[in-house]
Formats: structure tokens, sequence, C-alpha cells
């Protein structure tokens, strides 16, 4: 089938004429359109306004204008990254009339730089899940199994990169929410360095964790797209002035002489032994390519876990507050001004979302904050500590992304569990890491996700890295059966 | 026994300063007074979703001068952080303030009340977004069915002064205020305008009596916004909490609110409801790092202060209260240092300022600002009457015709006619044409009356239309009645 290529291949598609974009953005929306009942990874489809940007760049191409690398590309957007004009829902009810009047800074690039916004993706409400069974609107399939998760919760846009619903697209990533679906629906998912990526736009939910990043299905696009949309933005203070690579220069088979270290810590109880397998394989595939494979130690990891959930729900009891119902969004009918809030919050928020608005009240109120919030912070501390360390002696880290493969939907119903599905990738986000996830393998039938870790703003040796890894096995070749159904 | 004698008052006070940029704190948006409903606003200034601030660094610059107009430490490092709070008018439902690291701390004041010097404590002054302003469709909240919110004033800097509890009669707390809003007018800070709501002070104040070391526990009333309220609510306060006292009642730690329309203070809430803020850092922004550098240069660039003016106009020989008159306008204690440039005489160029020029633009609604006679205008003015070109008397005329016209004085003196007689030979003959006419004077003159010397002065300035030389008349006059 013509749409499942490659953003390089289906640039070249668009160059040599073999296609028109409008061809080919009907063909995506045409999937989609068959695809989608069965994964339901799109909030909002955006047919129309697609197939007018389709059109325009048409009349670039009859007129021999030279495209960029993205032009004419459908793409899909995470839902809490705003779209003018177009809904924001942020898989809340409470903003299910949200058209915001702006446009976030990524979306704004990728407009630019041409890509076609086919649509809007599922998520957990406000990115606080870890299997988009959070949405306010529906849970999101796996492609690979449709009766388990796509992990979270950035799930939406795993689980259409992984049923080549668009070639590419952005997720958010929080404590692990790019990197821990993009494992579990088998895609390439990175959470690039906080700093990297513009926030500008993103809805928050935990500001000092949250990061864009893209996800694609192999390597080489993934790096396609942060070229696009990293780099400084003088609407985030937080975005940092870094001079910023061509990140497909670093794309290279070789990997002798990098050095690669092991944390002990990732590997403990309650690893999947099959997972633990895999990833075991995948450090051997390494070796073979000539890295220097080491075990190490993150001594802190252990309180990653409660010192993030102490730290993000502090944040987004902040950074929610202002969803009452007033100036936007959904409002519910009452007889007075304080029963409308409540009962706006009560209805419009889901139980996941108000269990942490709570925590982080709790956590920042007085006479709670030294011992949680600032403890907290401190353990960050500890753990950006523990990292500085390692890499002064290696140049990625290598783990699980997750310690399962994607569970059944509904199969965990207790909060705690769920959170255990980010034990690895977290401490990168308290420690403002970029880090990448890549296919690794699979677990009966299902994908497994392997995760390597840089230091700040060194996605370039993580792309080194997965590349090599990506060129020298066949995991990224596979696709979900549905696919083969589905056309 | 009277309330002074048996109570001590204690009172210190938190000042919000809107600073004077163009453009908001953490936005583009313009900081303009007035103007539609909501138009000056974007997505950030109305906190919508997903939306970041960025700093404005004019304001980092206002709030150093202002720590250094204080004599304030600058912090070297200072943040931001998140209070949260639920209100209508507030976008986000927190503000972005600053809690644990201020931009300036431990500063003060000097006052001077009634012959007396005092220094008054300033704990700290530090960066915050405003709110917006509800707009209620009827008279109050309660008998409105509906309003509405504008947030044109939401994000548009303050600063917030806090004082030591140092003032002890309500004469220091409105001497501290009247001081402190001049320097930040003075120094650029603010446009200091009251009346639009720029300035506003909270007040706290307790009772203690006399002679005690322990403070009395004190209530907050917030956001007065002249000087006049802030006195009838200190003097109504400390009245109902002598009375209180008195009948053995305890007075509550609580924040009121001044009705202006009853003269009474109300309570708002108790410290029991008490608001738990949970501040923590702002994510969003980074930690504010100033190097000693950039204190410098601001300090470099710090205009004159209304003490260090106050204390060179009375070198020059003006009188404290005249140097106080002066200086408690800046506008027209910047026209007085303008004129002075030109004009060699301060304590002249005082009274004329002072007198005559106040005086017409207070007859015309005018101030300073836009006066229509220019600070050239006055001291060329000044010059010629210094010169003997002009009397005194004359010059009303011209400094009223200047005014008018906007000509320059030389020129209307000219076109008028206006220049003194000085010249002896001429004006001995009008002298003796009015002897002549007015003998029964002169004989009266003679015969021991010196007034009749007056009546004859005013004869020869009648007859000169007033441009006689008045020193070279009386001199003609009494030589030759002495002949
Ligand atoms: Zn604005």
């Amino acid at each position: 089938m013509t749409i499942f290529k490659s953003l390089e291949e289906l640039h070249h598609m668009l160059v040599q004429k073999e296609i028109s974009c409008v061809e080919l953005t009907r063909a995506y929306l045409d999937y989609v359109d068959s695809a989608d009942c069965w994964v339901k990874a799109f909030l909002t489809v955006t047919a129309d306004s697609a197939l007018t940007k389709a059109t325009e760049i048409d009349k670039k191409i009859t007129a021999g204008e030279s495209l960029g690398p993205l032009e004419g590309l459908p793409m899909a957007l995470k839902d809490n990254m705003c779209t003018e004009g177009i809904p924001t829902t942020c898989g809340s009810r409470i903003l299910e009339n949200f058209n915001p009047p702006y446009n976030a800074t990524v979306t704004e690039r990728l407009n630019a730089a041409g890509a076609v916004l086919v649509g809007k993706l599922n998520m957990d409400e406000f990115a606080m899940g870890s299997s988009t069974e959070n949405s306010g609107y529906y849970p999101t399939a796996n492609p690979w199994h449709l009766d388990r998760v796509p992990g979270g919760s950035s799930g939406g846009s795993a689980a259409c990169v992984a049923a080549r619903e668009v070639p590419f697209a952005l997720g958010s990533d929080t404590g692990g929410s790019i990197r821990q679906p993009a494992a579990f629906c088998g895609v390439v998912g990175l959470k690039p360095t906080y700093g990297a990526v513009s926030r500008y736009g993103l809805v928050a939910f935990a500001s000092s964790l949250d990061q864009i990043g893209p996800l694609t299905t192999n390597v080489k696009d993934n790096a396609l797209v942060l070229n696009t949309i990293a780099g400084h933005d003088p609407k985030d203070s937080t975005s940092v002035p870094f001079v910023k690579p061509d990140y497909t220069q670093f794309l290279e088979k070789n990997v002798k002489g990098l050095k690669i270290g092991i944390p002990d810590e990732y590997f403990a109880s309650g690893l999947n032994p099959d997972v633990a397998e895999v990833i075991q394989k995948a450090i051997r595939t390494f070796e073979s390519l000539g890295a220097e494979v080491e075990r190490c130690s993150l001594p802190h990891t252990e309180y990653a876990m409660p010192a993030y959930y102490i730290i993000a729900p502090a944040e987004c009891s902040s950074n929610l507050a202002r969803y009452d119902g007033v100036r936007y969004g959904y409002r519910a009918e009452a007889d007075d001004m304080s029963e409308m809030f409540k009962k706006t919050r009560e209805k419009g928020f889901g139980q996941e979302v108000k269990r942490r608005i709570m925590l982080g009240t709790y956590a920042l109120s007085s006479g709670y904050y030294d011992a949680y919030y600032l403890k907290a912070q401190k353990v960050r501390t500890l753990i950006k500590q523990d990292f500085d360390r390692a890499f002064a002696k290696y140049d990625v880290l290598l783990s699980p992304t997750a310690p399962t493969t994607a569970y059944k939907i509904g199969e965990k119903s207790d909060p705690l569990a769920m959170y255990m599905g980010d034990v690895y990738t977290i401490p990168v986000n308290l420690a403002g890491l970029p880090a990448i996830s890549v296919p690794a393998g699979f677990v009966d039938g299902m994908p497994v996700g392997m995760q390597l870790i840089s230091k700040h703003f060194d996605e370039g040796t993580l792309y080194k890295a997965a590349y090599a890894f990506e060129q020298n096995t066949e995991y990224h070749l596979q696709m979900p059966a549905l696919l083969k159904e589905v056309r | 026994m009277s309330f002074a004698d048996k109570y001590e008052m204690v009172c210190g006070v938190e000042t919000h300063v809107e600073m004077a940029t163009k453009t908001k704190i953490f936005c583009g948006c313009s900081t303009e007074f007035g103007g539609a409903q909501n138009t000056h606003v974007c997505p950030v200034c109305l906190g919508l979703p997903g939306v970041l601030p960025v700093l404005n660094k004019e304001v980092v610059n206002l709030a150093i001068k202002a720590g250094l107009a204080l004599n304030c430490e600058i912090a070297q490092f200072s943040k931001f952080d998140r209070k949260n709070y639920f209100y209508p008018d507030l976008t986000k439902n927190y503000q972005t303030s600053q809690y644990d690291l201020p931009i300036c701390k431990s500063g003060w004041l000097d006052i001077t009340v009634n012959g007396t010097n005092k220094r008054i404590g300033i704990t700290r002054a530090h960066m915050e977004e405003d709110a917006g302003k509800l707009v209620h469709s009827g008279e109050t909240i309660t008998t409105s069915n509906s309003s509405g919110v504008d947030y044109n004033r939401t994000g548009v800097p303050l600063l917030e002064i806090v004082s030591e509890p140092d003032m002890r009669s309500i004469d220091e707390v409105l001497v501290y205020l009247e001081q402190l809003v001049q320097i930040m007018d003075y120094a650029g800070i603010s446009d200091c305008k009251l009346e639009q709501g720029s300035v506003r002070f909270d007040i706290n104040v307790s009772l203690r009596l006399k002679g005690a070391e322990q403070f009395g526990t004190r209530t907050e009333t917030k956001n007065l916004n002249s000087f006049s309220s802030v006195r009838r609510c200190l003097e109504y306060e400390t009245e109902r909490q002598a009375e209180a006292l008195d009948d053995g009642e305890e007075i509550i730690q609580e924040t009121r609110t001044w009705d202006e329309g009853r003269g009474m203070t109300l309570s708002l809430r108790s410290k029991e409801e008490a608001h738990d803020y949970r501040y923590f850092p702002e994510p969003d922004l980074m930690p504010l790092v100033i190097d000693r550098d950039w204190v410098e240069r601001i300090r470099a660039s710090m205009p004159e202060l209304p003490a260090a003016k106050k204390a060179r106009l009375q070198a020059l020989g003006l009188s404290e209260y005249d140097a106080g008159v002066i200086i408690a306008s800046k506008a027209m204690a910047a026209f007085f240092d303008q004129a002075l440039a030109r004009i060699d005489d301060a304590k002249l160029l005082a009274n004329w300022v002072m007198g005559d020029l106040s005086g017409l633009l207070k007859t015309n609604g005018r101030s300073f600002e836009d006066s229509p006679v220019s600070p050239e205008q006055l001291a060329g003015m000044l010059a010629l009457i210094k010169k003997g070109d002009i009397s005194g008397k004359i010059g009303k005329t011209v400094l009223e015709e200047i005014y008018n016209t906007g000509k320059d004085p030389e020129m209307i003196i000219k076109e008028k006619g206006l220049v003194q007689i000085s010249d002896e030979g001429e004006l001995g003959k009008i002298v003796d044409s009015i002897l002549a006419a007015n003998e029964k004077s002169v004989a009266d003159y003679q015969a021991g009356k010196e007034s009749a010397l007056g009546f004859l002065v005013g004869q020869v300035m009648k007859a000169t239309k007033g441009q006689a030389n008045p020193g070279l008349v009386n001199k003609l006059l009494r030589d030759k009645l002495a002949q």
C-alpha cells in the first residue's frame, strides 16, 4: 500500500510526482476512516483543512518549488497541543468545546514546515495516566492487540503511528508518556531534553517535567521531526538557547567504542523476566557492534517514584486551578456561582485528575510543604547527581522502557499498580534528560521497548545508538496484523 | 484618661505600586489606563490553557531602582513563586508573585514629622502581577444580578513594598506614605496616580498600653487608595480597637475592608478562615540572577530623589518651607530646575514659581506639566527684571501675556512698549509736571506728611502707564521736593 512508508520515502514520492499531495492526504484520511474505528486514536479528524493545505502544497509542486523534508506529509498532534480554531480538549470533558485562539509553538513550526495536520489524538485526561484508559472520551486500543492498552498518556499518538494512520505524531512526556506507549506500540518515541522543545501552547500538566517529542516508525524519521520542532522559543522562558544540530547527521550504523552503562536498579524486582530477556539480547547486539557495555548504579532510583508523585501532582493542582467553567470549556448548570464551580469540576474532571489535584493540594499546604514538596525537590537533586556521575563514565544508559508489555484494557484498576509502569522513565523527567524508546523485540506477539538515556542536549548520541541498533535488527519493520485486515 | 495617654498605636503598611512600564509583566500587552474593556489582553494575560509567562526585563529594572531609592539590599538570586488562590478576577487562579526570595529587602526611609526625624524600616519589596477588575451591573456585588470581569489590568506589574511596624502615630503613617509615593514618582517607578488606583495601601494596625513591650493583636485593612482614606481609616480603626480594649474585649486578628461611604472598617475574613496560599516556586520562569554590574548600571542612572533635591534647594538659600513646597510636586521641581539653569537667583525664581506662576496655572486649572509658560520664558522674564528693564509689576503683566500668547518676554515688552523708563532726564520732566499739577500734595509733604509722597509716586506711574522705574521716581521726587 502506498502510504505505509517512511517520511523520507513519502517525501521522495511527492518530489518525483508519483503522487500528488491531495492524493496522499486523501489516502491517509481514507485509511484513518477505516482503521480508526478499531484503534480509536483520534479525537478530532481535520479532513477539510488538511485537504486545503494539501492543495496549496500541490500548487508549490506544480510551480516547481522545492519541498522541505516534512512538507506535504501528514501528521497528528496529541490533543494537549493548542491548534488555533481546532478543538484542543486535553482528553478532558472540561475542555470539550475549547477551540484555542492561538497555536502552540510546535504547531506553528510544523505548519511553517508544511506538514499537514490530519487530526488531534486521544490521551489520558490532562496527560495523567499510563494507559489512555483515563481519557474523558474513550480508551484507545493497541493496534498489536485490540484488547490491550496502547500505554499512556500519549496512547493516541503511539497507537496511530503504530497503525500507520500517520507517519508521525507528537506526544508529550511528563513521566514517560512518550516512551512507555512507544514501547507498548512498537514505535520510536523520543523525550527530548527539558528546554529543547518549546512548551508554549502545551496545556500544562506538570510544568517542570512536561516535554514534547516525536513518535515515528523509525529513528531517521524521528530525527527529521526533531529537526523541525526543537530550538529556542522566546515565548517559553524555560526553553534553552542552544545551537541546534541537524540530528540526521548522527545516524550511522557504527557504535564501536560507545560506552553504555546498564543501571542495576532498572533490572531489579518487578521487571517481567521475558522483557528482561529481550533487553539482555539487545545488550548483546550492542556488544556485537563494538560498544563497551558495563553495569552501573543509580543509587537513588527507588526514591524517584515517590518524589515524582509529589512534584507532578503539586504542579498539576496549581495548573488545573483555572478550569472553573467561567471563561471557556464545559460549564455545569447550577443555582449559584459556588455550586457551578463545584459541579463543573465534579463532572468535568475524571477520577485520576481529581486524585492528583487533591494529592498536590495536600502536599503544598502549609505544615506539609517541607515534609513533602521540599523533600521531593531534594530527592530530585540527588537523582540528577546520580545521572551526572553516570554520564561522567558512559555515553548512554540502557534499560527497559517499561517493566512489562501492554496489559489488557481494564486489567489495572489499582492506580498504584499502574504508576509502577513508569518506574524506568520517571527518573529521566526528574533530571530533565533526553531519552528514547526503540523497538527491541517481542514477548507473546507484543512489542518490547528499549530505553536509551543520554546527557542534556545529547540527543545526537541517542539517535546514533538507536539507529545503529535499528539498522542491525528487524523489529521496526514488523507491523501489527490489524493493518492487513483493514486494508 | 484620653486615648493618647493610655494607648500607643503600632502601624505597618504594605504599599502596592503599579510600575510604569509600557507593557505587562509577563506579556506584550499595553498597560495603558482606560481603554475599552478587555482590549489590552492576549492569551498569556488571560491565562488560557497552554500559555507561558515571559518576564519583562524593564519590570526588574524598575524594581531594582525602587530598591536602591529605598536603601534596600538587591538580591543576587531571586525567584518567582505561585500564590494559589481562587478568585474571579484572577484568570489562572494563582498569582505569580515572590515569596521567600524577594528582589529587595532590608531598606529604610527617613521621615520628618513635626521637626523630628525618624527612620522607618522597609522589610522587603517584591514584584508581582495585578489581577483584573470585577464590573458589576448594579451598585455592589450583592445588588447586582450579573458581574463581568475586565482583564485589562491583569498582568500589570506591581511592586509590593512592605514596611516594618515602625509607625506610632497617624501623622507618621501619612508622612511615610507621602514620602514613599514621592520617591516612587521621582525615581520614575510609577506614575503614582492614586485616583486611578496606581498606588494602594494595606494598613496593619494594633494598639498596646503605653509603655508595653509587646505588640497587640493587629488587623489588616486592605486596598485604601487615598491619603485621606488612610487617615480616616486609622482614626476609625484605632478608636474601634481602643473601645474594644476598654470594654475588655479581645481584638481578633482579621482582614478588614474600608467602607468609604459609611466611614468605617468591616470584617472581611478572620485568621481562622485565612487562605493557605500553597506557595511554591513558579516552574514556568527561570530563577532571576542579578549580577552587580546590572545593579551598578541602574544606580548610575538614578535621578535626584526628593530628599537630595530639597537639601540642594536649601543650600541655594531657600527656606525649608519653600524647598518643601517646590519638591512636593515633581513637575514644579522639574520646572524650577530647568529655569534655574538660566537664572542665577534661586530665591527670586522660587517666589515667582510658587507665587504668580502657580496662581496663574491654578486659576486656569492647569499644572506645571502642561504650563504654557516655559521655564526658559520665565527665566528670561526674571533676567529682564534683574537688569532693571522692567519692574516687578510689569513682570506680572508680561507673565500673563506669555501665558496667553506663548510669545517670548522680550517680544512682548517690545510690542507693548513696556520697557521701563530709567532715563533721568526724561523722567525728571514728568516728575516736574506732576509736582506742578499737585501743589497741595507738595505742601502736605513739606509739612511732614510722608504719605503724600506715595500719592505723587502713584501719579508719576499713572502718567507713564507704569513704565517708570519706581526706584528712580522715588529718588527724583525726594531730590526735587528737598530743593
Ligand atoms: Zn497579554
